[in-house]
Protein backbone atom coordinates (compact mmCIF):
# COMPACT_ATOMS: atom_id res chain seq x y z
CA UNK A 1 0.00 0.00 0.00
CA UNK A 2 1.28 3.68 -0.78
CA UNK A 3 1.08 6.13 1.90
CA UNK A 4 2.92 9.51 3.20
CA UNK A 5 4.91 9.08 6.07
CA UNK A 6 5.65 12.49 7.35
CA UNK A 7 5.77 13.89 4.11
CA UNK A 8 7.55 11.39 2.34
CA UNK A 9 5.79 8.33 -0.27
CA UNK A 10 6.51 5.35 1.28
CA UNK A 11 5.31 1.54 0.40
CA UNK A 12 4.32 -0.39 3.56
CA UNK A 13 2.80 -4.08 3.57
CA UNK A 14 1.06 -2.69 7.20
CA UNK A 15 -2.88 -2.50 6.94
CA UNK A 16 -2.75 -0.88 10.25
CA UNK A 17 -1.37 2.21 11.86
CA UNK A 18 0.50 0.68 14.22
CA UNK A 19 2.32 -2.06 11.73
CA UNK A 20 2.90 1.03 9.49
CA UNK A 21 4.43 2.41 12.60
CA UNK A 22 7.02 -0.72 13.55
CA UNK A 23 7.28 -1.63 9.78
CA UNK A 24 9.13 2.05 9.71
CA UNK A 25 11.10 1.61 12.49
CA UNK A 26 9.25 3.45 15.22
CA UNK A 27 9.93 2.57 18.67
CA UNK A 28 10.02 5.40 20.85
CA UNK A 29 7.74 7.85 22.80
CA UNK A 30 5.90 8.78 19.52
CA UNK A 31 2.45 10.78 19.07
CA UNK A 32 0.14 10.51 15.81
CA UNK A 33 -2.17 11.92 13.29
CA UNK A 34 -3.62 9.90 10.40
CA UNK A 35 -5.16 12.27 7.50
CA UNK A 36 -4.51 15.17 10.27
CA UNK A 37 -6.65 13.97 12.60
CA UNK A 38 -4.84 12.78 16.14
CA UNK A 39 -4.97 9.15 16.65
CA UNK A 40 -4.28 8.38 19.96
CA UNK A 41 -1.70 5.39 20.97
CA UNK A 42 -4.37 2.73 22.29
CA UNK A 43 -6.46 3.44 19.16
CA UNK A 44 -3.68 2.68 16.45
CA UNK A 45 -3.68 -1.08 16.29
CA UNK A 46 -7.52 -0.55 15.02
CA UNK A 47 -6.89 2.04 12.90
CA UNK A 48 -6.80 0.72 9.37
CA UNK A 49 -4.74 1.94 6.42
CA UNK A 50 -5.37 2.99 3.04
CA UNK A 51 -3.77 3.92 0.14
CA UNK A 52 -2.90 7.53 -0.46
CA UNK A 53 -3.30 7.96 3.40
CA UNK A 54 -1.06 11.19 5.14
CA UNK A 55 0.47 9.50 8.27
CA UNK A 56 2.63 11.85 10.49
CA UNK A 57 4.74 10.52 13.86
CA UNK A 58 5.97 13.61 15.52
CA UNK A 59 8.73 13.18 18.81
CA UNK A 60 9.56 15.38 21.64
CA UNK A 61 11.66 17.54 20.11
CA UNK A 62 13.04 21.24 21.66
CA UNK A 63 10.94 24.27 21.78
CA UNK A 64 10.62 27.80 23.13
CA UNK B 1 4.17 34.17 43.29
CA UNK B 2 0.84 32.89 42.04
CA UNK B 3 0.42 29.05 41.28
CA UNK B 4 0.22 27.69 37.92
CA UNK B 5 -3.11 25.51 38.02
CA UNK B 6 -2.16 24.66 41.13
CA UNK B 7 1.76 24.67 40.96
CA UNK B 8 4.21 26.12 42.76
CA UNK B 9 7.07 26.76 40.94
CA UNK B 10 10.53 27.01 42.86
CA UNK B 11 11.12 30.45 41.10
CA UNK B 12 9.92 33.09 38.46
CA UNK B 13 11.88 31.44 35.12
CA UNK B 14 10.23 29.50 32.66
CA UNK B 15 13.11 28.53 30.13
CA UNK B 16 12.65 27.33 26.53
CA UNK B 17 15.08 24.21 25.06
CA UNK B 18 15.66 25.48 21.44
CA UNK B 19 18.83 27.12 19.58
CA UNK B 20 21.17 26.20 22.00
CA UNK B 21 24.98 25.17 20.45
CA UNK B 22 24.56 21.63 21.69
CA UNK B 23 22.68 18.94 23.87
CA UNK B 24 24.94 19.68 26.63
CA UNK B 25 25.66 23.60 26.67
CA UNK B 26 21.77 22.82 26.50
CA UNK B 27 21.80 20.55 29.63
CA UNK B 28 24.21 22.80 31.64
CA UNK B 29 22.29 25.87 30.81
CA UNK B 30 19.12 24.65 32.32
CA UNK B 31 20.79 23.37 35.51
CA UNK B 32 22.65 26.81 35.93
CA UNK B 33 19.18 28.82 35.53
CA UNK B 34 17.56 26.47 37.82
CA UNK B 35 14.31 27.32 35.80
CA UNK B 36 11.22 24.86 37.09
CA UNK B 37 9.37 25.32 33.91
CA UNK B 38 10.99 23.91 30.12
CA UNK B 39 9.03 24.86 27.43
CA UNK B 40 9.21 21.66 24.41
CA UNK B 41 7.91 21.26 21.38
CA UNK B 42 7.22 18.35 18.61
CA UNK B 43 8.55 17.74 15.76
CA UNK B 44 8.73 14.79 13.29
CA UNK B 45 10.17 11.72 14.22
CA UNK B 46 13.65 11.09 12.23
CA UNK B 47 14.56 7.77 11.80
CA UNK B 48 17.67 7.65 14.14
CA UNK B 49 14.83 8.27 16.71
CA UNK B 50 16.36 11.60 17.98
CA UNK B 51 13.88 12.90 19.99
CA UNK B 52 13.88 9.81 22.24
CA UNK B 53 17.36 10.98 23.27
CA UNK B 54 15.93 14.78 23.94
CA UNK B 55 12.52 13.36 25.98
CA UNK B 56 15.61 11.71 28.06
CA UNK B 57 17.34 14.54 28.92
CA UNK B 58 14.55 16.94 30.06
CA UNK B 59 12.96 14.11 32.10
CA UNK B 60 16.13 13.66 34.10
CA UNK B 61 16.42 17.48 34.45
CA UNK B 62 12.81 17.32 36.80
CA UNK B 63 11.05 19.98 35.75
CA UNK B 64 7.59 20.75 34.64
CA UNK B 65 6.92 20.23 31.03
CA UNK B 66 5.31 22.97 29.37
CA UNK B 67 4.81 22.04 25.62
CA UNK B 68 4.29 24.81 22.66
CA UNK B 69 2.27 24.53 19.43
CA UNK B 70 4.77 26.68 17.64
CA UNK B 71 4.21 26.84 14.32
CA UNK B 72 0.80 26.73 14.08
CA UNK B 73 -1.25 29.01 12.09
CA UNK B 74 -5.10 27.61 12.44
CA UNK B 75 -7.51 26.41 15.41
CA UNK B 76 -7.24 22.82 13.71
CA UNK B 77 -3.51 22.67 13.87
CA UNK B 78 -3.15 24.06 17.15
CA UNK B 79 -5.67 21.26 18.56
CA UNK B 80 -4.02 18.78 17.04
CA UNK B 81 -0.94 19.35 18.12
CA UNK B 82 -2.14 20.35 21.32
CA UNK B 83 -3.10 16.48 21.83
CA UNK B 84 -0.47 14.57 20.35
CA UNK B 85 1.08 16.95 22.76
CA UNK B 86 -0.45 15.22 25.64
CA UNK B 87 -0.09 12.04 24.82
CA UNK B 88 3.68 12.26 24.08
CA UNK B 89 4.24 14.75 27.36
CA UNK B 90 1.76 13.26 29.80
CA UNK B 91 0.61 16.71 30.97
CA UNK B 92 -2.54 18.34 30.62
CA UNK B 93 0.02 22.09 30.25
CA UNK B 94 -0.20 23.49 27.02
CA UNK B 95 1.60 26.77 25.65
CA UNK B 96 -1.01 27.41 23.44
CA UNK B 97 0.54 29.42 19.90
CA UNK B 98 -1.63 30.79 17.12
CA UNK B 99 0.81 32.50 15.05
CA UNK B 100 -1.11 35.30 13.08
CA UNK B 101 1.66 37.27 11.39
CA UNK B 102 4.71 36.22 9.44
CA UNK B 103 7.25 38.27 10.37
CA UNK B 104 6.20 40.09 14.19
CA UNK B 105 5.09 36.26 14.65
CA UNK B 106 2.04 38.32 16.44
CA UNK B 107 -0.66 35.88 17.84
CA UNK B 108 -4.23 35.64 15.94
CA UNK B 109 -6.17 35.97 19.14
CA UNK B 110 -8.99 35.50 17.21
CA UNK B 111 -8.24 31.93 16.56
CA UNK B 112 -6.08 31.70 19.97
CA UNK B 113 -9.52 32.13 22.00
CA UNK B 114 -11.01 29.89 20.31
CA UNK B 115 -8.53 27.03 20.43
CA UNK B 116 -8.24 28.23 23.83
CA UNK B 117 -11.83 27.46 24.65
CA UNK B 118 -11.78 23.94 23.07
CA UNK B 119 -8.96 22.87 24.57
CA UNK B 120 -10.39 23.80 27.78
CA UNK B 121 -12.99 21.97 27.35
CA UNK B 122 -11.49 19.24 26.78
CA UNK B 123 -9.22 19.03 30.40
CA UNK B 124 -6.11 21.05 29.30
CA UNK B 125 -4.52 23.61 31.29
CA UNK B 126 -3.83 26.36 29.05
CA UNK B 127 -0.82 28.88 28.69
CA UNK B 128 -1.87 31.32 25.96
CA UNK B 129 0.71 33.46 24.27
CA UNK B 130 -1.39 36.44 23.79
CA UNK B 131 -0.52 40.07 23.07
CA UNK B 132 -1.31 42.81 26.10
CA UNK B 133 -4.95 43.21 24.67
CA UNK B 134 -7.00 43.79 28.37
CA UNK B 135 -9.99 42.60 26.51
CA UNK B 136 -8.31 39.84 24.29
CA UNK B 137 -7.03 38.61 28.41
CA UNK B 138 -10.60 38.87 29.60
CA UNK B 139 -12.23 36.57 26.66
CA UNK B 140 -9.54 34.16 26.69
CA UNK B 141 -9.97 33.69 30.69
CA UNK B 142 -13.99 33.43 29.51
CA UNK B 143 -12.68 30.64 27.58
CA UNK B 144 -11.26 28.51 30.72
CA UNK B 145 -7.42 30.23 30.59
CA UNK B 146 -6.07 30.44 34.20
CA UNK B 147 -2.99 31.77 33.01
CA UNK B 148 -2.27 34.44 30.51
CA UNK B 149 1.28 35.11 28.86
CA UNK B 150 1.38 38.25 26.95
CA UNK B 151 4.56 39.08 24.86
CA UNK B 152 7.52 41.03 25.44
CA UNK B 153 8.05 41.87 22.21
CA UNK B 154 8.12 39.47 19.52
CA UNK B 155 9.53 36.24 19.33
CA UNK B 156 13.90 36.39 19.11
CA UNK B 157 13.97 39.75 18.53
CA UNK B 158 15.56 40.38 21.89
CA UNK B 159 14.01 44.10 22.68
CA UNK B 160 12.47 43.33 26.17
CA UNK B 161 9.34 45.66 27.13
CA UNK B 162 8.26 46.61 24.21
CA UNK B 163 4.74 48.47 25.91
CA UNK B 164 5.34 48.46 29.59
CA UNK B 165 2.50 50.75 30.26
CA UNK B 166 -0.24 47.97 28.70
CA UNK B 167 2.02 45.39 30.54
CA UNK B 168 1.68 47.65 33.96
CA UNK B 169 -2.48 47.96 33.37
CA UNK B 170 -2.64 44.30 32.31
CA UNK B 171 -1.17 43.34 36.14
CA UNK B 172 -3.60 46.15 37.82
CA UNK B 173 -6.89 44.61 35.32
CA UNK B 174 -5.82 40.79 36.44
CA UNK B 175 -4.66 40.99 39.99
CA UNK B 176 -5.50 37.62 40.68
CA UNK B 177 -4.37 35.49 37.56
CA UNK B 178 -0.81 34.50 37.02
CA UNK B 179 1.13 36.39 33.96
CA UNK B 180 3.60 35.50 32.39
CA UNK B 181 5.40 37.70 29.71
CA UNK B 182 7.03 35.37 27.49
CA UNK B 183 9.10 36.26 24.59
CA UNK B 184 11.27 39.15 23.28
CA UNK B 185 13.13 39.37 26.77
CA UNK B 186 17.35 39.63 25.19
CA UNK B 187 18.51 40.82 28.66
CA UNK B 188 18.39 40.45 32.23
CA UNK B 189 17.25 43.74 32.58
CA UNK B 190 14.12 43.07 30.37
CA UNK B 191 13.24 39.91 32.77
CA UNK B 192 13.95 42.15 35.98
CA UNK B 193 11.76 44.68 34.94
CA UNK B 194 8.92 42.15 34.04
CA UNK B 195 9.08 41.47 37.70
CA UNK B 196 9.26 44.56 39.01
CA UNK B 197 5.84 45.09 37.72
CA UNK B 198 4.52 42.62 39.59
CA UNK B 199 4.54 39.70 36.63
CA UNK B 200 4.61 35.96 38.41
CA UNK B 201 7.07 34.85 35.95
CA UNK B 202 9.24 35.30 32.76
CA UNK B 203 9.04 33.15 29.76
CA UNK B 204 12.42 33.62 27.34
CA UNK B 205 14.48 31.39 25.12
CA UNK B 206 16.60 32.88 22.77
CA UNK B 207 18.14 35.54 25.08
CA UNK B 208 20.01 32.34 26.70
CA UNK B 209 20.42 29.62 23.88
CA UNK B 210 21.93 32.45 21.63
CA UNK B 211 24.32 34.25 23.93
CA UNK B 212 27.55 33.54 23.43
CA UNK B 213 27.79 31.92 27.34
CA UNK B 214 24.27 30.71 27.51
CA UNK B 215 25.61 29.48 30.57
CA UNK B 216 26.43 32.45 32.01
CA UNK B 217 23.12 33.97 30.90
CA UNK B 218 21.14 31.51 32.75
CA UNK B 219 22.95 32.55 35.85
CA UNK B 220 22.60 35.68 34.94
CA UNK B 221 18.71 35.40 34.00
CA UNK B 222 17.88 33.76 37.14
CA UNK B 223 19.22 36.59 39.42
CA UNK B 224 17.26 39.02 37.76
CA UNK B 225 14.31 37.25 37.92
CA UNK B 226 15.09 36.82 41.38
CA UNK B 227 15.91 40.14 42.11
CA UNK B 228 13.05 41.68 40.14
CA UNK B 229 10.22 39.70 42.16
CA UNK B 230 12.22 40.70 45.77
CA UNK B 231 11.65 44.60 44.49
CA UNK B 232 8.43 44.19 43.61
CA UNK B 233 7.42 42.53 47.19
CA UNK B 234 9.42 45.07 48.30
CA UNK B 235 6.98 47.77 47.42
CA UNK B 236 9.13 50.20 45.19
CA UNK B 237 9.32 54.38 45.60
CA UNK B 238 7.20 55.94 42.79
CA UNK B 239 9.49 57.70 40.20
CA UNK B 240 9.36 61.36 40.46
CA UNK B 241 10.29 64.57 38.00
CA UNK B 242 12.12 66.57 40.48
CA UNK B 243 15.02 65.86 42.98
CA UNK B 244 14.00 65.19 46.49
CA UNK B 245 17.37 65.62 48.95
CA UNK B 246 17.79 62.22 50.66
CA UNK B 247 20.54 64.13 53.20
CA UNK B 248 17.97 65.83 56.01
CA UNK B 249 18.12 69.34 55.75
CA UNK B 250 17.54 70.04 59.41
CA UNK B 251 21.08 70.24 61.44
CA UNK B 252 22.65 71.39 58.59
CA UNK B 253 25.62 73.91 59.67
CA UNK B 254 25.41 77.45 58.62
CA UNK B 255 28.31 78.25 56.72
CA UNK B 256 27.88 81.12 53.92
Amino acid sequence: MKIVLNGEPREVAATTLAEALEECGFTGRVATSLNETFVPALLRAGQALADGDRIEVVAPMQGG
Amino acid sequence: MRPFYGVDLPNPLMLGTAQYPSPAILEEAFRASGAGVATVSLRREGAGGTGQTFWKMIQDLGVHVLPNTAGCHTVKEAVTTAHMAREVFDTKWIKLELIGHTDSLQPDVFQLVEAARILSEDGFEVFPYTTEDLIVGERLLEAGCEVLMPWGAPIGSGRGLNNIYALRAMRAEFPEVPLVVDAGIGLPSHAAAAMELGFDAVLLNTAVARAGDPVAMARAMIGAVEAGQAAFEADPIEARDMAEASTPVIGKAFLS
